[in-house]
């Protein structure tokens, strides 16, 4: 308004073009060093930044660097053949002040410059406490012997599915005991760690090819996401869990078919409350195929699924899809960890679902408003404790297996998270930092320079699924066997004895309430 | 002149203690009668007496022991020959859980069946090798973890007419010495990475070295044994951890 | 949730037991002598005793071995009794001043039948609703009433367990007077915290009791999994859940002795995947639903109840376990020396492979109230129930 009134009261004939200042521009959070001497100007750097922070000045002959375009993804700094390049964090300061960090005030100046929303990607980056931090585990010492998984059963073996209280078991006519209680289907892991739902089109077809033979060799499930199913991953369906998330993308009979499981994704723990939305950018031809919408458009996802309103309504598309699967898999429903986690998980265990899962605030995504990534939902940890405690108080904890997911890291993690009364976990943000992610959070450009988080064909061969695979095979190995350790470690030689075995756990640096809360005593008592 | 020491309701430290006292006065051979339980009998003992055992010693008979030569007219309880370096153990009947664990010298012979963990990180360097003959059947994790010696498994003079040779797990962790066994059991009792071999020429003529003294504590028919088909294991590697860890 | 609970105690120890398969009592003076033997696997901070067989004037009535810390607590377990139950008649618990023994609380016993009120009497009166009505009772005094705790609640059976050397306490509770036709023992050797009366061993409810060499590192898991289904454990001992565990599994899920000994020491799933049908299906789904009553950890266990003794060892056997036969006796105990200072001459001595129960029940219509759970036939006494050796039964 200002401004305006400035320009109308200036008696100039010709109107003065405003010039547009991006103060975000202003500020890189990087900056791109170039060790000159080093430099042999072969312009590498400049095809792989998809970015374009590096350029040729034909006049000067020299690389130059657009400070402000760089994401801080080391894709430059890797491939460099002479490693002349060093990204560094941009040591240009404020004024320091507690209140108005240099986070904010960037915030604030790109959201002036362009009036939207903030987006993110990945999972909360919001220091509050992480109670996986605060937990420690037990070991034996003299009064049991610690197993060694090198040469002793260490069995992790882990069945999802709902669990009846008991069995009836019968003698049959030859004198041997049969059971006549009918039970499953369950879904077999020899691992208790599974691939969390990203889709095709948020992540490279190489990477879910990568994911599908891991869990393959693994005896684990990976989850397609809600962008359907690409043709070449079908024969993967007994470790295949299909997502039906409000887009229901690529979603049709045989779809539901193909994989052991269907997870119904009511919320995601970095934006729980809302949709989705797949940039138009990276609905590529195969993409387009694999959802079944054209080329080019916005995939967008609603925040609700139109089918449910409430918790009768979750019943009907869980029956639903038993009916159209025939009763053959086993129904998944997940949902954000949100403040009245417990008492939505009965209602979605007495709505009949066989699993269901936890995704904390700390979950990952390629895409989330950053309020919503930062400051929605709760703690995994607090959530799962909570959740596992009132479905054991209500007599329904067998009814269905608990997954969580969002913000495990390492073996450790899910150690603790079994001990906290999780049947299995999911891991994302892992899997994809195994395949060369370095957490630059600009998933949703569709320009990932590591070619994971794109389907852009030229980038896409950056990554080739064998390389994923086995990278991808390899965390998760490694992952079990540390499992294996710490386990015999506890004088346990098998999962089952861990789970929800909180006499395992022991804080450090917690409250009451939050001891209260994760059901752990401690260090010390 | 054999020393005779009546054990009745005496506790392990006044047995030893008497054990001691006769090996100190010049005995050669010493008799304990009515044991039944006591521990850590001529555990640590460094001299090359013989012992006879009449009863039930309790556990750890002979640990430590460094050149006794001790015969059990019964069965032994667990952990017999623990940690044990020169000498021998001979048993008139089974033997528990744990025989001659991380052994480093000596013979153990038992006539019957042994427990669990039998010989597990029985270890060889130099000239010493030790040797477990076992007259009858063993239990799981035979051999775990072996570094060296051998393990002989005859299975010929067993109460437990329905249990296989060997139970599970069967040399896992192996990294030295050697297993011989007389007959085969299924591949799935061996551990990870372990396999049966046929024996050969060489393996014959260790075998029967042992086999003869054997055979002469239990007044067996050498012929008989070594008539029926024996198969080795073998570690596959010395390290057979080398790729676990990620630096 | 009360999130506090002090810290469960673990103990290596010395178990024994004896049963006589057509009903003969056996002298106290025998299972002390055997448990006595084995001194060395104590060290003083706790033994016990079950004796079956030794109150056959109330035969018919639950017989309620009640510790308490005071008058005032025993005096809350009289009143509730009054409410809740039929008495037939109470008492102190002889026992005799022991040198060694001190600050021993209280103990006396009732013998009690349900009282059921109102439309529900005619229904549940005299039917196996009384056992249910048993636990309830038994979990009400153990949370309810500060200071008192039911250490045994079986028919015709007592626990008798304490500080002290076994031989202190067999000589406090004056066991040379008792004679019985099973008898379990127990010589403890805590190692978290120091031993208190109730921690002792064995640990009961209704006619199982429950002595237990080693430590339960599933404990956790078995605890919460149990307050799914109403028992709480309140002994602050790792043992105490195998005694709900053979409860639920065995009484209330009528699971068979030997599938419920599979839950409790599973075969392993590479065994269990070279399993011909049934078994395969079935032992899948015991893992599969029962995982969170396997008992991890180095064990030997010895459990009794009216009519059957029987023997476990953990699946990878870390705790010793041997068993012997003369005639119609049967021994089982840590160490062979237990069982041959009261058996020098036994028919056959063995060693049960791990996991794997022995599991020694009496002849049919041998004793008042007889139970059977060999093959999962609870309360029919009409087939033969030895199960010796295992081996035998494999074809």
């Amino acid at each position: 308004m200002a401004s305006q009134k400035e320009n109308s009261s200036a008696q100039e004939p010709k109107k003065k073009v405003r010039k547009k200042r991006l103060l975000s521009k202003l500020y890189p959070d990087f900056i791109i060093q170039r060790d000159l001497e080093k430099c042999i100007k072969c312009k590498i750097c400049i095809r792989e930044c998809t970015y374009e922070a590096h350029g040729w000045d034909e006049k000067r002959e020299i690389l130059t660097e657009d400070h402000a375009k760089c994401v801080g993804c080391h894709r430059c700094e890797a491939m460099c053949p002479t490693g002349a390049i060093v990204i560094t964090k941009n040591p240009s300061a404020f004024r320091e002040h507690d209140t108005w960090k240099p986070w904010f005030i960037k915030n604030v100046y790109k959201q002036a410059d362009t009036g939207g929303v903030l987006l993110s990607a990945t999972g909360c980056a919001v220091p509050f406490r992480n109670y996986w931090d605060h937990l420690v585990l037990d070991a034996c010492q003299v009064t049991n012997p610690p197993i060694d998984p090198l040469r002793e059963p260490m069995e992790l073996r882990t069945f999802l599915g709902p669990k009846p209280d008991a069995l009836q078991v019968e003698l049959d006519d030859e004198g041997r005991f049969y059971l006549k209680t009918k039970v499953g289907p369950w879904i077999k892991l020899e691992v208790p760690i599974m691939f969390a739902a990203m889709s095709y089109g948020a992540i490279s077809l190489h990477v879910h090819q990568g994911l599908a033979r891991a869990a393959k060799e693994l005896g684990t499930l990976y989850n397609t996401g809600e962008g359907g199913l690409h043709a070449s991953l079908y024969e993967y369906g007994s470790n295949t869990i299909v997502q039906c998330a409000s887009g229901r993308f690529g979603l049709h009979v045989d779809y539901l078919k193909a994989g052991v499981a269907i997870e119904i994704k009511i919320g995601q723990g970095a934006k729980p409350g809302i949709g989705g939305h797949l940039p138009g950018e990276k609905v590529t031809e195969e993409i387009s195929k694999t959802r079944m919408i054209p080329v080019g458009s916005d995939a967008l996802s609603p925040a609700p699924h139109h089918d449910i309103y409430s918790i009768e309504d979750l019943r009907g598309l869980i029956y639903a899809l038993k009916e159209a699967t025939e009763y053959k898999k086993l129904v998944f429903v997940k949902i954000a960890a949100v403040h009245n986690a417990p008492a939505i998980a009965s209602g979605i265990v007495r709505a009949g679902a066989d699993v269901v899962v936890l995704d904390g605030l700390r979950g990952g995504t390629g895409a989330a408003p950053t309020m919503f990534r930062d400051y929605v939902g709760i703690p995994v940890e607090l959530a799962l404790a909570a959740v596992d405690q009132r479905l054991r108080e209500e007599g329904i904890r067998n009814w269905a297996s608990l997954v969580i997911s969002g913000g495990i890291r390492c073996s450790a993690d899910v150690v603790k998270a079994i001990a906290l009364g999780a049947d299995a976990v999911y891991i994302g943000t892992p899997a994809l930092i195994a395949c060369g992610c370095t957490m630059c959070q600009r998933c949703f450009t569709g320009k990932c320079p590591w070619g994971i988080a794109t389907n852009n064909p030229k980038l896409l061969k950056r990554l080739d699924p064998d390389t994923a695979f086995e990278r991808i095979y390899n965390l998760v190995h490694g992952w079990a066997h540390e499992i294996q350790e710490l386990l015999g470690a506890m004088g346990l030689n098998s999962l089952e004895s861990l789970r929800g075995n909180r006499d395992k756990l022991r804080a450090v640096g917690l409250n009451e309430t939050e001891l209260r809360i994760l059901g752990v005593k401690h260090a010390g008592e | 002149m054999a020393f005779e020491i009546d054990a009745k309701d005496i506790h392990y430290r006044q047995v030893n203690e008497l054990i001691r006292e006769a090996i100190d006065q010049g005995a050669r051979e010493i008799v304990l009668k009515n044991v039944n339980g006591q521990r850590y009998l001529a555990a640590g003992i460094s001299s090359e007496v013989k012992i006879d055992v009449y009863g039930t010693p309790g556990l750890d008979l002979g640990a430590f022991m460094r050149g006794p030569n001790i015969v059990v007219h019964g069965n032994t309880q667990d952990g017999a020959g623990n940690t044990m370096d020169e000498g021998k153990i001979v048993v008139h009947g089974m033997a528990g859980d744990v025989v001659g664990y991380a052994m480093r010298g000596g013979k153990i012979h038992v006539a019957s069946d042994v427990g669990y963990r039998v010989g597990i990180h029985m270890k060889a360097y130099m000239d010493k090798v030790p040797v477990i003959i076992i007259g009858g059947k063993a239990g799981d994790f035979l051999g775990e973890y072996m570094a060296g010696g051998m393990i002989v498994l005859l299975g010929i003079n067993s109460r437990y007419e329905h249990r296989p040779l060997a139970g599970l797990f069967l040399g896992t962790g192996m990294h030295g010495g050697v297993i011989y066994l007389r007959g085969e059991i299924p591949s799935y009792h061996l551990g990870k990475g372990l396999s049966l071999e046929p024996i050969n020429k060489e393996d014959e003529a260790i075998l029967e070295g042992y086999l003869v003294d054997y055979c002469q504590d239990f007044g067996l028919d050498l012929q008989e044994i070594i008539d029926e088909k024996f198969f080795k294991i073998r570690p596959q590697t010395h390290r057979p951890y080398g790729k676990l860890y990620a630096y | 949730m009360d999130i506090f609970i002090p810290n469960k105690e673990i103990s290596g120890c010395g178990l024994s037991g004896i049963i006589n398969r057509q009903g003969e009592l056996v002298k106290g003076e025998l299972i002390i002598e055997s448990i006595c033997c084995q001194m060395e696997r104590g060290n003083g901070l706790g033994a016990g005793f079950a004796a079956y067989g030794i109150y056959p004037e109330f035969q018919e009535h639950y017989c309620l071995h009640i510790m308490a810390d005071s008058k005032k607590a025993l005096k809350e377990v009289e009143e509730l009794l009054n409410h809740h139950c039929y008495m037939a008649h109470q008492e102190e618990i002889p026992t005799r001043p022991t040198p060694g023994i001190s600050s021993a609380p209280r103990f006396r016993r009732y013998f009690v039948k349900p009282r059921y009120e109102g439309e529900v009497r005619d229904l549940c009166e005299g039917t196996p609703d009384e056992d249910d009505y048993m636990v309830n009772l038994v979990m009400h005094i153990n949370t309810h009433i500060d200071g008192a705790y039911v250490i045994s609640s079986g028919r015709n059976m007592g626990a008798f367990k304490g500080v002290g050397f076994p031989d202190q306490i067999a000589n406090f509770f004056r066991l040379e007077e008792y004679s019985a036709y099973i008898w379990t023992a127990h010589n403890r050797f805590p190692t978290n915290t120091p031993g208190w009366w109730g921690g002792a061993h064995p640990f009961t409810i209704l006619d199982w009791s429950i002595v237990h060499n080693g430590e339960i590192s599933s404990y956790g898991t078995n605890r919460r999994y149990l307050e799914m289904f109403g028992y709480h454990c309140t002994l602050l001992t790792d043992t105490e859940v195998v005694a709900y565990l053979l409860d639920l599994l065995i009484r209330r899920h009528r699971l068979p002795m030997e599938v419920a000994c599979t839950a409790l020491a599973p075969p392993f799933w590479s065994e269990i995947d070279l399993m011909p049908e049934p078994e395969k299906t079935l032992y899948t789904s015991v893992r599969a639903v029962y995982g969170a009553a396997m008992l991890n950890g180095p064990f030997a266990i010895l459990f009794a109840y009216n009519g059957g003794l029987v023997g476990l060892n953990d699946r990878v056997k870390l705790r010793p376990l041997v068993t012997a036969k003369k005639g119609e006796f049967y021994y089982m105990a840590s160490e062979e020396a237990a069982i041959r200072a009261i058996c020098p001459d036994p028919d056959e001595v063995w060693c049960p492979k791990a996991g794997e129960p022995v599991i020694i029940e009496m002849e049919p219509n041998t004793i008042p109230n007889q139970r059977s759970y060999l093959h999962g036939q609870i309360f029919d006494l009409s087939t033969p129930i030895c199960r010796f050796p295992a081996e035998e039964e494999e074809e």
